[in-house]
């Protein structure tokens, strides 16, 4: 009981610039219970993204680092690289990570690079005011699709979790929701057994968690919940994509 | 069509068209994500091409593409975009193609801030790209000027078949002015069937085109990089511009600023001259190439004791103001990072700090 | 002559809706405007605000360290502001919001509820609107015929909105009117 309740070592005391509503606060817990519970604290090191998380240092009390625009991918790589021991996660949105950030997120998927990803799809980009992103849906009306996102213009919304499975590399790829309790229940337990992996040195460990923007969606807290099991969920799948096991018993 | 109310990152975008620019590619960025915003609403009206790409470095070539076939094109960013562009723009100069890059600059290094600052001056009128090459930069102060200079940065990039930028503050993006749009350019690319890949049928020849920067051949290369020279050395003759302003009394200082912090400087000036304390002003309104005469000779007015360079950077102004007062006299820098713009009671104190 | 008015307040307040139509009224009339905006981190759900600065000549600086006049929507932005004021400038509270005054005696406070107005007359949304009309009859900034022309032509593709805006503003004018004058000598 009390376990719910008690703030993880791992987060700050601290309020933060999260919009009400906002899903970003919700995972920030998850991942600082795992490392809790991992007892991995004292050698983690968190990289923040360019986005609505760029601030998660503040609310983290391991050591972090903040990376440039969609980098992130590549920063862990150099640090875990030259520091296996280290336990090293990326925290990356979409705009972040499935465009600007796509070709570092791929390479390092392929290589199998032992670090772990935290990708929170809101299907817009946050930070800087609502503009379409590559997971945005069809017809959804953004700041830069002010007619809805046109897809003979620009493509179908990018399943990132599928398209980092489709790579012969052993890896642990996940989609999961945080939009309410029972989903948050599988999505904490995705989270721990992408860092067990890397404790492991198993794989590359991604965790895609299908998250909201009220702010930049225009809905209220409850609205965005309610739209974005509607109609981001018949879209973006949950499940487990891909377990390093696959291979090694296949 | 009068004057209407508009903020600067629209005014931007709407100037481009009345340019007859209708190709804008670009990737959201704080402070200057209106002019996205603005043209993907306005673009589709007039049949025109606008597409975010998926990164900056994206966009900087779609750009190259846009501009290789002679295109009207343009993008805008601020401070970290523009430096994903700089690969880019370097292979835009050296393939010597036209095409318009606006910075609606932030502060830096790194991720830095978000509000306004000059802190690219040295990137833009220096260095922003490898190679021996130059980019015509232009840097308004006010919204009117921003789109009067975006209309003038096709027809200029064209005629030197170079990258021109436009370096504005986030000021210049986010504030809101009356703007007067001028007519609508009459003028189109030129001479571009010489040199474009836009398609033999099109251009009705035998003879394809080619762009590129390579030369492997080191002589060919060496008279590559003298053409480019001899192109900077034409900008320095034909496209300085420059304002003054309390010029023709007997001024004991002079200060050069440009873009917002030169408006600051105008009222700080007005003060001090209802305190008997005559201050002239030169605003390079193209920073580079640089008014270097004009202000030599403001500076060797008899009255003239002091140069004060004021900027919001760390002084990265400074040398080309010291290159061009060749030692006649002082020069002291004055400014403010971070995006807090100095405010006149600052610039009038620091101007009479740098004159004792 | 020139004059500032820095309008301040939450996010979601239309500060910087009804900035730009004082700023669309000043330059009807002839006047050079600038309008410049807050931006940033602070925007996210923090207060919002944004000066408009009214002149008969060309606008220097747009950086103004001490506007003339403020509209303060909230606590925080009179607490910020209202020492900054130029004497003798109109400070506006809206006192739905704020029980404090500003302070001062050497300013043209006008305590106006104009939450509670605008709530009255249908929707809290307008208190900005009640509060632009308030503050322009109060301090003559601009023509009031010419601010509600602007503002009519800033609904004009929601038509259906322009008579509740066009009472808030009367309403505001009103009870601006209403109130004494502060015994404040004016910058002629
Ligand atoms: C090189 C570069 N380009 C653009 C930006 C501006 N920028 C900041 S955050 C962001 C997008 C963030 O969106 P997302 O990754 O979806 O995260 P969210 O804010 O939604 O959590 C962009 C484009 C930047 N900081 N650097
Ligand atoms: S803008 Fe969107 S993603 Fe960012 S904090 Fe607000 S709700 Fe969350």
């Amino acid at each position: 009981m009390g376990k719910t309740f008690q703030k993880p070592i791992s987060l700050a005391e601290q309020d933060t610039h999260y919009c009400p509503g906002c899903t970003h606060g919700v995972i920030h817990r998850l991942v600082a219970e795992v490392i809790d519970e991992l007892d991995v604290r004292s050698r983690t090191v968190g990289i923040a993204p360019v986005g609505c998380a760029v601030l998660a240092y503040n609310y983290f009390t391991f050591d972090f680092l903040e990376a440039a625009h969609g980098r992130a991918p590549a920063v862990a790589t150099g640090i875990k690289r030259v520091r296996p021991d280290l336990i090293v996660f990326t925290y990356q949105g979409d705009g972040d990570l499935a465009s600007i950030g796509m070709a570092e997120i791929i390479h390092a998927a392929n290589r199998g690079e032992k670090f772990t990803t935290i990708f929170v799809n809101n299907a817009v980009y946050g930070m800087t005011g609502g503009q379409m992103a590559p997971t945005t849906m069809p017809n959804q009306r953004t700041t830069t699709s002010p007619l809805g996102r046109n897809v003979e213009e620009v493509g179908m919304p990018i399943k990132v979790a599928e398209l980092l499975s489709s790579f012969e590399t052993p890896g642990y790829i996940s989609r999961q929701a945080v939009l309410r309790p029972k989903y948050i229940v599988k999505a904490k337990k995705a989270i721990k057994k992408a860092f067990e992996y890397q404790m492991q040195n198993r794989c590359f460990s991604f965790v895609e968690l299908v998250s909201n923007c009220p702010t930049n969606w225009g809905l209220t807290p409850v609205e965005s919940i309610k739209w974005a099991e509607e109609t981001l969920l018949p879209y973006y799948k949950l499940g487990e994509f891909k377990n390093p096991d696959d291979v090694e018993e296949g | 069509m009068g004057k209407v109310l508009m903020k600067g990152n629209e005014a931007i975008g709407e100037a481009a068209i009345k340019a007859g620019c209708l190709n804008y590619f670009a990737y959201p960025i704080t402070p200057q994500s209106e002019v996205a915003e603005y043209l993907s609403r306005r673009l589709p009206e007039v049949d025109g091409v606008f597409l975010q790409g998926e990164s900056e470095v994206a966009v900087s070539y779609m750009v190259f593409g846009a501009a290789a076939c002679g295109e009207r094109v343009f993008t805008t960013s601020s401070s970290p975009g523009i430096s994903l562009m700089s690969e880019a723009i370097s292979y835009i100069a050296g393939a010597e193609c036209p095409a318009v890059f606006v910075n609606i600059m932030r502060g830096g290094p790194g991720l830095g801030g978000i509000l306004p600052s000059q802190a690219d001056y040295l990137q833009a009128t220096k260095g922003i790209g490898h190679g021996d090459f130059r980019l015509l930069v232009m840097a308004p102060a006010s919204v009117q000027e921003a789109v009067e200079m975006v209309m003038m940065a096709f027809p200029l990039a064209e005629k030197y078949r170079n990258p021109v930028m436009i370096l504005g503050d986030g000021l210049i993006g986010q504030m809101m002015e009356p703007v007067e749009f001028p007519d609508r350019l009459q003028s189109e690319p030129i001479n571009k069937d010489d040199w474009a890949t836009n398609g033999m049928a099109m251009r009705k020849s035998e003879q394809r085109n080619l762009v590129k920067s390579l030369f492997l051949d080191p002589e060919q290369l060496n008279a590559h990089n003298l053409v480019l020279k001899a192109k900077y050395e034409r900008m320095a003759r034909e496209e300085v511009k420059y304002d003054s302003y309390n010029t023709a009394v007997n001024y004991k200082a002079l200060v050069v600023s440009y873009g917002t912090m030169s408006r600051v400087c105008r009222t700080a000036i007005d003060d001090l001259k209802a305190d008997g304390f005559e201050v002239g002003m030169i605003r390079p309104q193209i920073v580079f190439p640089f008014p270097e005469s004009a202000v030599y000779d403001a500076a060797s007015k008899k009255s003239c004791k002091i140069v004060i360079c004021i900027e919001m950077s760390m002084g990265q102004m400074v040398e080309d103001v010291e290159r061009s007062v060749k030692g006649i006299r002082p020069v002291r820098w004055y400014g403010k990072c971070g995006g807090e713009v100095p405010t006149p009671e600052e610039v009038m104190d620091a101007i009479k700090a740098c004159e004792e | 002559m020139q004059s500032e008015v820095m309008f301040a307040g939450f996010g979601g307040q239309g500060i910087l809706l009804s900035g730009k139509m004082l700023a669309e009224a000043a330059m009807a009339k002839g006047f050079e405007v600038a309008w410049v905006p807050s931006y940033g981190p602070e925007m996210r759900g923090g207060t919002a605000y944004c000066m408009v600065v009214v002149s008969e000549k060309s606008i220097a600086s747009p950086i103004i360290q001490n506007p003339m006049h403020l509209i303060a929507m909230n606590r925080p932005s009179l607490e910020k502001f209202a020492p900054v004021v130029k004497p003798s400038g109109v400070v506006l509270i809206n006192s739905s919001l704020i029980s404090a005054g500003a302070g001062r005696d050497d300013i043209d406070e006008l305590a106006l509820p104009v939450t509670e107005i605008a709530r009255e007359l249908g929707s809290v949304k307008i208190a900005n609107i009640v509060a632009l009309g308030a503050f322009v009859a109060r301090s003559k900034i601009v023509d009031f015929e010419s601010l509600r022309k602007t503002v009519k032509e800033e609904f004009a593709d929601k038509e259906k909105f322009i008579p509740l805006n066009m009472a808030a503003l009367d309403r505001g004018k009103k009870m601006a009117l209403e109130v004494e004058p502060s015994n404040i000598p004016r910058p002629s």
